[in-house]
């Protein structure tokens, strides 16, 4: 281990890739923005304490470079290259166990603020006080995005789950029923 | 109960998503333009006569 901070930020790319697309959902931004906050991370370096955690140093970095970026942009980033949601053609499960195509398609719904609010707590392993460390608001505000995201997710995926369920059995009564043309629907 | 069973399961299938999907994202390869990138701030670090950075570099580079 060296102890210059800036030997260590090569660690966490694979890591600012992953948070910066699932904040963008699109890889050219993503890596856009990762080049952005690189030099940015590289030369206030100084800002980073030793000894605390430099991924969420970095994720701080990123996710401010992602919302000043949209506020000059004016809008949300859409889905240009379909990152997120690709895959969609793919079949529901049979065991009603949803797809990973599905899920892809309900979370890019969210919102910035709860998709990166899950991102951090959920998949990056992130306690909900650093999460809100890092986008400078309360703990209390973190667990209600997280849970809105949750709620929402749960609702988009049962839909899905019914939809599923309902192709299901009306192509079992056109079976059922000898009704080919249906079936075939 | 079977609303608060499907419940637990439907937050566990979500985990899960999440997690692969996140995991999907960690194991794609880091692209080098952004290796290139941190060389070459290195490098203009050590030409602009930083000190500290400058003995850091040759230490490193007698040690590989």
């Amino acid at each position: 281990m060296s102890g210059e901070p800036r030997d260590e930020i090569v660690q966490h790319l694979p890591a600012m890739r992953a948070f910066a697309l699932s904040l963008t959902r699109n890889s050219a931004l993503a890596d856009d923005m990762v080049q952005d906050s690189l030099v940015k991370a590289w030369t206030k370096i100084h800002t980073f304490e030793p000894g605390t955690n430099m991924r969420a140093w970095l994720f701080t970095i990123l996710r401010n470079t992602y919302y000043s970026n949209r506020r000059k942009a004016g809008r949300e980033v859409s889905d240009a290259d379909g990152l997120m949601t690709e895959g969609l053609s793919e079949k529901p499960a049979h065991d009603g166990r949803l797809q990973l195509a599905d899920f892809r398609r309900a979370f890019a719904q969210l919102n910035d603020e709860q998709r990166e609010a899950l991102v951090l707590v959920g998949a990056s392993g992130f306690s909900y006080e650093e999460a809100a460390g890092m986008c400078g608001v309360a703990v209390g505000t973190i667990k209600s995005r997280t849970n809105r995201a949750r709620a929402r997710l749960a609702a988009l995926m049962q839909m899905t789950e019914d939809e599923a369920l309902e192709m299901t059995d009306s192509a079992t009564m056109a079976v059922v029923s000898g009704n080919r043309s249906t079936a075939a629907r | 109960m079977a609303d608060s069973r499907n419940n637990t399961k439907q937050a566990q299938v979500i985990d899960e998503n999440l997690k692969r999907v996140y995991q999907d994202m960690l194991n794609e390869d880091v692209p080098d333009r952004f290796l290139d990138l941190l060389s070459q701030l290195k490098a203009q670090d050590s030409d602009e006569g930083d000190e500290g950075e400058t003995a850091g570099a040759v230490r490193r580079g007698e040690g590989a």
